[in-house]
């Protein structure tokens, strides 16, 4: 991997990071405000349900999440465990894609 | 007082010395003592004594310093020293690195001035007070001694990064209105190996014995990498 194509990561990992900053603080209040007034399963579908908004909220914070947590883990491998070049970097498009799957998989389930 | 020394080089041990207490005494004062009167095989290195020359620093206590102008009083706990070799460097023998690796870090991190003008050409007008000379004299006085390369654990988890010294003496260049390699440097510290890796722990800055930022120098780096890449420069 270039030094051009690593600081791209660098700035992919501090841009999402700067995105979920803001999603996680607004997803936690969301949750925080949702169960206050005892909410069942249903009443939550109905909101989330057709609600493009929520759907438009919801993937941008999957992708942010499968950008940004991928990039710090190759860091992670490397200091911990000295492990680098192309096998981690393909592992880690692979996990960044299950992640990606998984979560818009989610986000899917309860739009639709 | 007791000061254990380190012995040996990769593989070894800390012997332990009785030395005299005196006032005003320092860690190479101490150092100095023992190879003189209690073990003349003792290697350690040191030239001016006076904190320019950068070559005396070892580990006192488990921390990185400057030895000459570090006082016993202020580091030694209970009347007890430790004394070894700088941490993330080969030992040569008993308190001596060997400090290539950290040398070439910094032609890797090309820590070469490239000046734009022939000698045939004035020199260039720098004002003092310009706000990028200003960048460079917060950075400029580093006397190599590689005491926060030593104290760096990224450096220590990944033996390819340039370090604290090499990337900050990249940006003083960087911020040098005379040099004419900006980008080929750019490149050289971007990426695995250079500023990006840089947790911003703070030890480098904790420990420098000159008082200098590394850390808001590579910070400086990481912002000048950022803005060549976004207009595809680099």
């Amino acid at each position: 991997m270039t030094p051009r194509l690593e600081t791209l990561l660098w700035i992919a990992q501090r841009a999402t990071a700067a995105v979920l900053a803001l999603c996680v603080a607004v997803h936690l209040a969301t949750i925080i405000y949702a169960v206050q007034g005892g909410l069942t399963a249903a009443e939550i579908l109905g909101r989330t349900r057709g609600n493009h908004a929520w759907l438009a909220f919801y993937s941008v914070f999957v992708i942010a999440v499968s950008v940004h947590a991928p990039i710090g883990l190759r860091a992670v491998f490397l200091e911990w465990l000295r492990w680098r070049g192309a096998s981690r970097d393909v592992a880690l498009a692979l996990f960044a894609a299950a992640l990606a799957w998984l979560g818009m998989r989610a986000v899917f389930a309860v739009f639709t | 007082m007791k000061v254990s020394v380190w012995k040996g080089g990769a593989e070894g041990a800390f012997h332990e010395f009785e030395v005299p207490r005196l006032p005003s005494q320092t860690v190479l004062d101490v150092v100095t003592y023992i190879q003189r009167a209690l073990d003349p095989t003792l290697a350690y290195r040191y030239a001016c004594r006076v904190g320019m020359c950068g070559s005396c620093a070892m580990t006192v206590n488990g921390v990185p310093r400057w030895t000459c102008r570090t006082h016993v009083d202020k580091v030694a706990h209970a009347e007890r020293l430790q004394i070894g070799p700088l941490k993330n460097l080969p030992v040569i023998r008993d308190l001596v690195t060997d400090m290539r690796e950290f040398f070439d870090k910094w032609a890797r991190a090309k820590g070469q001035f490239e000046g734009r003008r022939t000698r045939d050409r004035d020199f260039e007008g720098i004002k003092p007070s310009s706000p990028q000379r200003l960048q460079v004299d917060a950075a400029i006085e580093c006397i190599g001694c590689a005491v926060c390369y030593s104290a760096c654990d990224v450096v220590a988890w990944n033996p390819d990064y340039l370090g604290p010294a090499a990337l900050n003496r990249a940006w003083t260049l960087v911020k040098d209105e005379r040099d004419g390699a900006r980008l080929e440097r750019l490149r050289a510290v971007a990426g695995d190996a250079g500023c990006h890796s840089c947790h911003t722990h703070m030890s480098c800055t904790e420990r420098c014995p000159k008082h200098l930022s590394p850390t808001a120098s590579i910070a400086g780096l990481k912002r000048e990498v950022l803005k060549s890449s976004i207009r595809g420069e680099l």
